[in-house]
């Protein structure tokens, strides 16, 4: 039995012929990016990027090379789920790179060790305060995400400033916060138990989680729906009773949350806090999710794209690396690919207006 | 037929009254709808209808004068609180979520929830399309499918929604300012379904139109509106000729007092 459903004044609707979920010509972008990578591989090194081609390693993949791509975009595939929920929103999120530094200095100063092989920590940043349990740094720097998250939050939703200008303010604020901590100064030696949560595929694991909580959150609860519902037209929004004011400062705070999360992963990856961690951070997230079909003008795009968006990008950088090319191009590209997807959404949308 | 006497009065304005500095667009405006009652309002453009129902719907707060819901009177400081009291309003310019689909603008901002959890609640997506199935399949409306994006559908399927979105809260009052003006024939066919409907079930509806058929068709009675004052309250009824009522709409008739007036 054929499936149809869901249509109403006699008219039924064929399941099967449902319209292409946008996620799939993501999928279809990924794939073609990778082919281009094999080609040019296959061309120029003799070498396959992506698949086992000199039976170096186990079975059909390059494993190792598949989990440096997966790696190396987590976390700040962490901060692109974030960055996905406040453009869907209809805003933008100029803040989490400098966030990261700040939380990443906060919660390091309070996961240091006492003793490294029996000599003083030289880089312990309070006396006395050394070998908490794990879960007082996770706080402490949560509760970094939230401050900074719910300030954008707030003066976005009650202030009325743009959230690009607001945004702008915390990115130099928390930037300096971080660099006033230490006064500059590095903090290093965390705990075993703090230095785990970003060792081996530890942050793979942890995007990973998070991303489907939030696929879930945005698909399946009335958060998520309310965040659609304001990025796709927040007047119909309030009239229809939503909180809007309230919605926002949430979706900022757990922007803000998801920097911090993200920022505590690193410093424990890096066994090291410095105040220029995740400088740039912010733009390579809203790449992620603008590669990944995440609308600029809010309403539309989900957490899968962002995903996708995220591989496509770890696909980019290390086709580059394993091609051999110069870190310059890498930038030139990634701009010219930024651009492209905005401009494909721009005509997207165009395209969508016309049928109306 | 229409029995003034009884108290099941859902809506009253004493006096209502609006100025806009200078211009007074509305004035000593008194009104009574009842239980179950469809009433027009009509007058020529500019005469003060959309005022008169911006008061009601607090998108602007009156002058003077009295709005009485169900014997309360009312001061709400904004739609939401209107809409809350069960005033719902099917605006000119549709207040819809273009990229959500129809079930989810049927319920925007009232989601119905299988578990309760603040602001992460969990939905229940197949309580709200069964709901919203059940609604429009009455209306005649032809929408291929629910769980589309409503961007793409037609002025006359979004109109439904808007509507249907009024219709399946069970509101005291629902107002609607020209619901069918930018519709062609057979859309206009749907909104009016929509308007019958709400008519079997005994809701009270007040609707702004020009289209002296669509009022003959559907209302009880029409209200006049004349340069910011109600100019007549007329029974609609087998006797009733449409040139009466323009004779009032261009002032050629001066009106029978309103009968509640004072
Ligand atoms: N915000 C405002 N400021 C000043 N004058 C206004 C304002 N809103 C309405 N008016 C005036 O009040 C009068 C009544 O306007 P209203 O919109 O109620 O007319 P209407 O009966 O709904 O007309 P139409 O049939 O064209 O919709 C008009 O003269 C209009 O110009
Ligand atoms: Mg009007």
């Amino acid at each position: 039995m054929s499936k149809l459903s869901h249509g109403i004044g006699g008219l039924t609707f064929d399941d099967k012929k449902k319209a292409r979920a946008p996620e799939w010509n993501i999928l279809f972008a990924l794939a073609l990016i990778i082919a281009i990578f094999e080609g040019l591989g296959a061309l120029l090194m003799g070498q396959s990027l992506l698949f086992d081609s000199a039976d170096r390693f186990d079975g059909i993949f390059n494993v190792a090379r598949l989990k440096i791509i997966i790696l190396q975009v987590s976390i700040i595939g962490i901060i692109a789920l974030g960055a996905t929920q406040v453009i869907i929103l209809g805003g933008i999120d100029l803040s989490p790179g400098s966030i990261v530094g700040a939380t990443a200095m906060v919660a390091m100063s309070f996961a240091q060790v006492a003793e490294i092989s029996g000599m003083a920590n030289p880089k312990l940043m309070f006396d006395g305060v050394s070998d908490l349990p794990v879960i007082v740094p996770i706080l402490v720097g949560i509760t970094c995400g939230v401050l900074a998250g719910g300030i954008n939050g707030v003066l976005i939703a009650y202030t009325k400033i743009p959230p690009f200008i607001a945004t702008l303010g915390m990115m130099v604020f928390a930037r300096g916060v971080a660099k006033w901590w230490s006064k500059g100064q590095p903090i290093s030696f965390p705990t075993d138990s703090y230095a785990a949560l970003g060792s081996g595929m530890t942050p793979v694991y942890i995007f990973i989680a998070l991303a489907v909580l939030f696929h879930f959150i945005l698909n399946y609860t009335v958060y998520g729906k309310h965040t659609y519902a304001i990025g796709s037209n927040e007047q119909a929004s309030r009239m229809s009773g939503i909180k809007v004011e309230q919605h926002k400062v949430l979706v900022y705070t757990i922007a803000g949350v998801l920097a911090a999360l993200a920022a505590i992963v690193l410093s424990s990856k890096n066994l090291t806090a410095q105040a220029g961690m995740g400088v740039m951070y912010e733009l390579d997230a809203i790449a992620m999710t603008v590669i990944g079909g995440v609308s600029l003008a809010g309403g539309r795009g989900s957490i899968l794209g962002t995903v996708l968006g995220a591989l496509i990008f770890g696909v980019i950088i290390s086709g580059f690396t394993f091609l051999r090319l110069d870190a310059y191009y890498q930038e030139m590209v990634k701009g010219v690919i930024i651009v492209g997807a905005v401009v494909l959404d721009q005509y997207r949308q165009k395209r969508n207006s016309a049928r109306m | 037929m229409l029995d003034y006497s009884t108290s099941d009065v859902v809506l009253e304005t004493r006096d209502l009254t609006k100025h806009y500095g200078g211009v007074h667009a509305l004035e000593g405006a008194n009104f009574k709808i009842h239980q179950g009652e469809h009433v027009a309002i009509m007058g020529d453009n500019g005469a003060g209808k959309s005022t008169f129902v911006r008061q009601i719907t607090a998108v602007e707060q009156r002058t003077r004068g009295d709005i009485i819901l169900h014997g309360e009177p009312t001061h709400f400081d904004g739609p939401i609180k209107a809409r809350e009291a069960g005033i719902e309003t099917v605006f000119q310019n549709l207040a819809l979520a273009d990229d959500l689909d129809v079930p989810s603008n049927l319920f925007l901002g009232r989601e119905k929830v299988k578990f309760k959890l603040g602001p992460f609640s969990i939905l229940d997506n197949k309580a709200m399309r069964d709901a919203t199935m059940a609604g429009l399949e009455k209306t005649g409306v032809k929408i291929p499918n629910i769980l589309n994006s409503i961007q793409n559908m037609s002025g006359g399927q979004r109109q439904c929604v808007a509507i249907a979105r009024t219709a399946a809260f069970h509101s005291k009052l629902t107002i609607m300012d020209e619901p069918t003006a930018a519709l062609g024939v057979q859309e206009t066919a749907q909104v009016e379904n929509i308007i019958r409907t709400l008519k079997e079930q005994n809701e009270p509806v007040i609707l702004i139109s020009h289209n002296m058929r669509q009022v003959f068709d559907l209302m009880d009675r029409i209200v006049v509106f004349r340069r910011g004052r109600i100019c007549a309250n007329i029974k609609v009824d087998e006797t009733l000729k449409p040139e009466d009522v323009v004779a009032y709409i261009t002032g050629a008739k001066t009106g029978a007092e309103y009968p509640e007036a004072g």
